[in-house]
């Protein structure tokens, strides 16, 4: 038995928790999320390279919140969203374990400081490898970026899996479906698309922690990443803000500087 | 282009912006007529989504406008507004939308004359720029 | 089923492919972009993706877009005028490269749209819809046609079939009228087919499970909650299978535009929480198992016994598309297995 499933097994024999939501092996060797309440299953959970998901999103929903407390495997960005539904008031300290599995042993976070303290270890930057394509894209001329994009929308399916996989997404009724009047157009037409892909991108501006689960989750391939990268690397530039590091501060678009910069407007 | 005659929204605010503009029209300034002004609450209140709705509606430019930084009837809502401007203003240039044809800027209720000249100097910049058809031929497409 | 055999080289596919552009027909078929392929208007065979296993998305678009004007309205004066959509005016098209198993789905969505009252729009892009499909020499885990009643090389629902018979030539078989209408004025192309077989070039699909035993499965497992909770709770409810899914046919209404303006027609799903949404604030289906239990019920359950044909053809693009690996086969395989 794996460290992780040791954990698992002596959190839920002793009731610590009443459910484990982790990784098991699903089709074709990939990972999948798996929700252990018995300690007799927690042989079933696994830790590799194709854990990618981020669990976090299960927190927000209500079939899974009714199991009772959770211990989450997790994965950095998955600690990150974890403090970033905490400061927006998503998530009571002390309604959920964090499970940090590694090499030596799993590490326990049970409470918001002790994952702050962990996050506060790591690079939350962006990596040098995703600084380099948004340079790389930003230097495309403003047609060849506006091609690539209603290229992109084009394909866009609104099947709203980007909604759905993303953690912070949560919002019980979305923009999309508030309908008098009607905000963002039904019909995945392009400029549909566009308008619903700039909506989600903005409302997680200054939130998003990167985790990639929205490009993950999109079936037809839309880089919905690089929109997300971009709003990171310019709230960070713009406000000195990054989101998912405290469970108490506020995101940057709630929030402002006096001499906040200006230089474009008249 | 010597015939086009642009198209302008200017979303304002209530408390500064609309007096200003209100302030140009008693003054008997004359400004240019290509501009249809909205009044919001506050400039914390103008969503970045109505920019791209008035664009899809056959918009060629935009301005937004409200109150000098402190000088808010909210207090902050210039502030936020300022904050998603920034964010916004990055996304569309990242998408590959012309953010010249957005002038963002403070009038105050005093300022009609900068009003006048805001006006001006914008519908002769888009002007320049020509219809905004880039974003118009959207409307329509990928409907079978 | 009889199907006339013939057989025709490469190079005389790709001068039939530009010989269909010549004649004005739009050509949908598999393109291969990045690590996808998937499903685009092309204009030549050299565009054509052969060699993957499955498509992202079906190509039921052909016949029922993502979004369709039904008409266009416009007021004046007091009035209200429609302007119908003028049907003679729809493309023709020919659909190349799909599998037999989307062809089989085009049997189900005309069941679906033709059920009680014949959809005029649908009908239309059908008559003038050709579906060319290519048989399959690879398979994956997530195929299951062959429990479904299909097979990589059935001829079913095609008009014409094509199996690369791996020495350069594809094996043709002409299985409608439409597809024989297809080889006017191409006749040269081809070469007689007779005695060619295409066995061996196709895919291995084992069989899964009984599908006898799927909807009795599911009648016994109507009420069993935890039984669909335990399927379905990592499920997202988002709408990629949907979406993907060659058969899946709801649709949502929308106008646009005003007074003067369209009346359009696009994809909708089950799997949305607020698809069943009453006005009065009450869904019939507020959980998501619920939505997963429709899903299942609706395919292998309600189709059959409304439409008399099965809702799923085993293609597995909603397992390939979920972002969170709610697998089908696997699922379905687990109602017709549990006992009694």
């Amino acid at each position: 038995m794996s460290a992780l499933q040791e954990k698992a097994r002596e959190l839920l024999a002793s009731a610590a928790v009443q459910v484990v939501i982790g990784y098991g092996r699903g089709s074709g060797g990939a990972a999948r999320a798996v929700f252990i309440r018995e300690a007799t299953k927690a042989g079933d959970l696994v830790f590799d390279g194709t854990c990618l998901q981020n669990l976090a999103v299960y927190l927000m929903k209500p079939e899974v919140r009714k199991l009772g407390k959770a211990a989450l495997v997790v994965r950095p960005a998955t600690l990150r969203t974890i403090l970033q539904l905490a400061a927006e008031n998503q998530i009571a300290e002390n309604s959920l374990l964090a499970l940090v599995p590694s090499a030596e042993e799993i590490v326990l976070l049970a409470t918001f400081a002790a994952i702050e303290a962990h996050v506060a270890a790591l690079d939350s930057d962006l990596s040098t490898a995703e600084k380099a394509e948004l340079q790389r894209f930003t230097a495309l001329g403003l047609d060849e970026r506006r091609r690539f994009w209603e290229e992109q929308f084009s394909r866009c399916l609104k099947c709203y899996a980007c909604r759905a996989a993303c953690p912070l997404c949560y919002c019980t009724r979305c923009t999309v479906e508030c309908n008098q009047p009607q905000w963002i157009p039904v019909p995945a037409h392009d400029l549909g698309n566009l308008e619903w892909n700039v909506m989600r991108a903005m409302h997680l501006a200054g939130r998003c922690v990167n985790c990639g689960d929205c490009s993950r989750a999109c079936p037809v391939g839309i880089p919905l990443y690089l929109l997300n990268q971009k709003l990171v690397s310019d709230v960070f530039t713009g406000f000195n803000s990054r989101s998912g590091i405290s469970a108490r501060s506020d995101n940057a678009l709630s929030t402002f500087k006096p001499n906040d910069p200006e230089d474009f407007i008249r | 282009m010597p015939d086009f005659e642009p198209k302008i929204v200017a979303f304002v605010c209530n408390w500064c912006t609309y007096a200003g503009a209100d302030l140009t029209g008693t003054s008997r300034m004359k400004y240019s007529p290509q501009v249809a002004i909205i009044r919001f609450p506050c400039t914390g209140r103008i969503d970045f989504m109505l920019l791209l709705k008035a664009f899809a509606s056959g918009a060629d430019g935009i301005i937004v406008s409200g109150c000098h930084p402190n000088d808010c009837h909210y207090s902050s809502g210039n502030f936020h507004a300022r904050r998603r401007w920034i964010v916004f203003r990055g996304l569309l240039d990242f998408l590959g939308i012309d953010v010249r044809r957005v002038q963002f800027s403070w009038v105050s209720a005093a300022e009609g004359a900068k009003w006048a000249q805001l006006v001006n100097e914008t519908a002769e910049h888009i002007r320049g720029l020509g219809p905004f058809t880039g974003y118009q031929r959207l409307r329509g497409l990928g409907v079978e | 089923m009889e199907s006339e055999k013939r057989s025709i080289g490469r190079e005389a596919l790709a001068e039939l492919i530009s010989q269909w552009r010549s004649a004005g027909k739009r050509v949908l078929a598999p393109k291969r972009s990045g690590d996808k392929v998937d499903f685009a208007w092309v204009a030549s065979l050299e565009e054509i993706s052969l060699d993957h296993v499955q498509t992202v998305q079906s190509p039921k678009a052909a016949l029922f877009p993502r979004v369709e004007e039904l008409f266009s309205f416009r007021s004046a004066d007091g009035r209200v005028e429609v302007r119908e959509r003028d049907l003679g005016a729809l493309p023709e098209t020919v659909v190349f490269g799909l599998r037999p198993c989307d062809a089989a789905a085009f049997t189900a969505l005309k069941a679906i749209f033709n059920w009680d009252s014949p959809d005029s729009l649908f009908s239309a892009r059908l008559a003038r819809t050709t579906l060319v499909a290519v048989a399959c020499s690879s398979a994956d885990e997530y195929c299951f046609c062959t429990s479904v009643g299909g097979g990589p090389g059935a001829i079913a629902g095609s008009d014409i079939l094509l199996t690369d018979l791996g020495d350069g030539d594809f094996l043709a078989e002409i299985v409608s009228e439409k597809g024989r209408l297809m080889l006017q004025g191409a006749e040269a192309l081809f070469r007689p087919g007779a005695g060619r077989e295409k066995e061996r070039c196709l895919a291995r699909v084992e069989k899964a499970f009984d599908l006898e035993k799927v909807d009795p499965g599911l009648a016994r497992r109507f009420d069993d909650d935890a039984f669909w909770a335990g399927q379905s709770l990592r499920c997202l409810g988002c709408g990629a299978c949907a979406y993907v899914c060659p058969t899946c046919a709801c649709f949502d209404i929308q106008d646009e535009g005003g007074i003067t303006g369209k009346r359009l027609r696009c994809w909708d799903s089950c799997g949305f929480g607020l698809f069943t949404l009453h006005t009065s604030g009450h869904n019939p289906r507020p959980l998501q198992s619920q939505r997963w239990r429709q899903r299942l019920m609706h395919k292998f359950s309600y189709m059959p016994e409304r439409q008399g044909v099965l809702g799923c053809v085993g293609c597995g693009r909603c397992s390939r598309a979920c972002p969170v690996d709610m697998n089908i086969l696997e699922h379905i395989r687990a109602i017709a297995e549990a006992r009694p």
